[in-house]
């Protein structure tokens, strides 16, 4: 967080132009949390920014030091709260692998189920959202916006039946999963995975056809290559940008390697190729749940049932780092244990930090209306970015 | 080019490097090195991708800086290290090399106090400019109260 410039002035510079800085945020409704663009525009068309964040800082890696391997992974949910599942898979993946602990098959399984369908809760959530950022030119703003809360709402019911939450789940523990699904959740699954799959069609028929909609995403805010590499952005951006990097392909982890799906990869690096890596990935996201559902093992949910203490579980010395593919890209979890109960050092890669670290490269040059939209495409979760 | 040659070739380029596992190779060389090493992981190995950067507190031993690159397209991930040395706060920095070092050194000198030189532009990222002390250091209390914010 840096402290204020001055609100917003008018001066001259050398060539006369007339340079403006205006802040965006930190309560902008596009920023989707609280985040603060310093941008200055010449007329429409923004030459600088400086992006402030650290709005939402709780300092999780200071905190992390003082809980234990089973106290955290619930913490953990709150880092990346709109895909809380997967913040706690980093963290006990990298526990698991220090301690070289067994997860049993069903677990693995479980584990996979519930990133998907988060991945889908996460997705739903981005493209709503971002429709309503570039609401006029949609027709209409909010109706793809409450589509897609309506059927995000399916997927945290199946949540709540699973955890008895729906935003933190504190599902993922060292060892396995928390909680076993209950009767009758199977078909309620499947069946709110085939609604999903039609509902996703009907989206991507009213985006695009909608000439509005191209004209505000082909083209916009292309993040090359190299400069998507470099900066370390991931998940969807990096796959939109050419790279071929989904970790559950390239370093697979809790059984990903057992299902048959699609790395989308686009070759655009504008906004609209985000959305149609996204657009797939919605699909095999559903593909693999399906999948994991046909398939699931029976057998233990975990290897280490019946914890009696929250100090129970201890892992020898060692250093690990373990990265799951998240919604918005490589969640990871560098963990330094020193035998105790309690990690010595802990530091979260979140996705969202190193994907808005692109945004001072990609916006200059682009009107105030296209900030929105590239903001949008980048999908931050602030609580992710500030940790 | 498996990890075994990749930690062959960081040992004829660094003869004072120290290498081991697998994925990732750990690499720790001299503060010194650290740029070179960067350089020669990026061009020579491939290795385009920046993960993240960051620090450990190793309380007498003093600061350790880490940083974990990968060449994803064939899925090589280093993790570098460099000790700076007992009361030793300054480290080279790796913006010249990667952009995506920018921002996460920032978060480590909030975060650490660690002086990255050559870094365009440092400055606290997640705590506010008037903040005092760098909270993931050791000697810094969790349970203190840090006025004016509690």
């Amino acid at each position: 967080m840096t402290t204020a410039a001055s609100p917003s002035r008018v001066e001259l510079d050398y060539t006369g132009s007339e340079r403006l800085t205006m802040n965006m945020g930190p309560q902008h409704p596009s920023a989707h949390g609280v985040f603060r663009a310093i941008l200055t525009l010449e007329g429409e068309q923004v030459v600088g920014v400086d992006a402030v964040i650290g709005y939402l800082h709780r300092c999780h890696e200071k905190l992390a030091e003082t809980l234990t391997y089973a106290q955290y992974p619930s913490i953990a949910s709150k880092t990346d709260y709109v895909a809380a599942m997967t913040s706690e898979f980093a963290y006990v993946r990298a526990a698991e692998m220090i301690g070289k602990i067994e997860v049993p098959k069903r677990a693995q399984y479980l584990r996979v189920i519930a990133a998907e369908l988060q991945r889908v809760a996460s997705h739903l959530l981005w493209l709503g959202t971002w429709c309503l950022d570039m609401g006029g030119a949609l027709g209409g703003g909010a109706t793809i916006f409450l589509y897609c809360i309506r059927e995000r709402e399916l997927v945290l019911d199946l949540f709540e039946s699973l955890v008895g939450a729906r935003l933190l789940y504190g599902f993922y523990q060292v060892g396995g999963v928390r909680y076993d699904i209950p009767s009758g959740w199977v078909e309620k699954c499947r069946e709110t995975v085939d609604l999903m799959d039609r509902r996703i069609d009907e989206y991507q028929r009213m985006l695009e056809e909608n000439p509005f909609f191209l004209v505000r995403t082909q083209g916009v805010g292309v993040i090359s290559r190299e400069l998507a590499q470099e900066v370390g952005i991931s998940g969807p951006l990096v796959r939109g940008s050419g790279v071929n990097y989904d970790i559950r392909r390239t370093d697979p982890y809790s059984s990903y390697e057992d299902f048959d799906f699609r790395v989308p990869v686009e070759t655009g690096g504008d906004c609209h190729a985000r959305y149609r890596v996204r657009m797939v990935e919605f699909r095999e996201s559903l593909n693999i749940v399906r999948q994991a559902l046909d398939r699931l093992p029976e057998g233990p949910i975990s290897s280490r049932p019946g914890l009696k203490s929250v100090a129970q579980i201890r892992i020898p010395k060692g250093e690990a780092y373990a990265r799951v593919e998240g919604a918005r890209g490589e969640v990871g979890c560098y963990l330094i244990a020193d035998g105790s109960a309690k990690p010595y050092r802990m530091k979260w890669r979140g996705a969202s930090f190193s994907n808005l670290a692109v945004l001072p490269h990609i916006i200059p040059g682009h009107k105030v209306a296209d900030v929105v939209a590239i903001m949008g495409s980048v999908d931050p979760v602030f609580g992710e970015v500030d940790r | 080019m498996t990890a075994e040659e990749v930690r062959t070739r960081i040992a004829e380029q660094f003869p004072g490097a120290q290498s081991a596992g697998d994925a990732p190779v750990t690499v720790m060389v001299p503060a010194d090195a650290w740029v070179p090493l960067a350089r020669f992981a990026k061009e020579t190995l491939g290795c385009l991708f920046f993960s993240f950067l960051s620090a450990v507190d190793w309380k007498e031993e003093g600061l350790e800086v880490i940083a974990k690159v990968d060449n994803v397209d064939a899925g090589i991930s280093l993790l570098l290290k460099t000790r700076l040395g007992s009361g030793v706060s300054a480290c080279p920095s790796l913006t010249d090399v990667y952009r995506g070092a920018n921002w996460m050194e920032r978060e480590c000198y909030d975060m650490f106090g660690i002086r990255f030189e050559g870094h365009p532009d440092l400055r606290r990222i997640l705590l506010g400019d008037d903040w005092e002390g760098h909270p993931l250091l050791k000697s810094y209390p969790v349970d203190a109260p840090h006025p004016p914010y509690r």
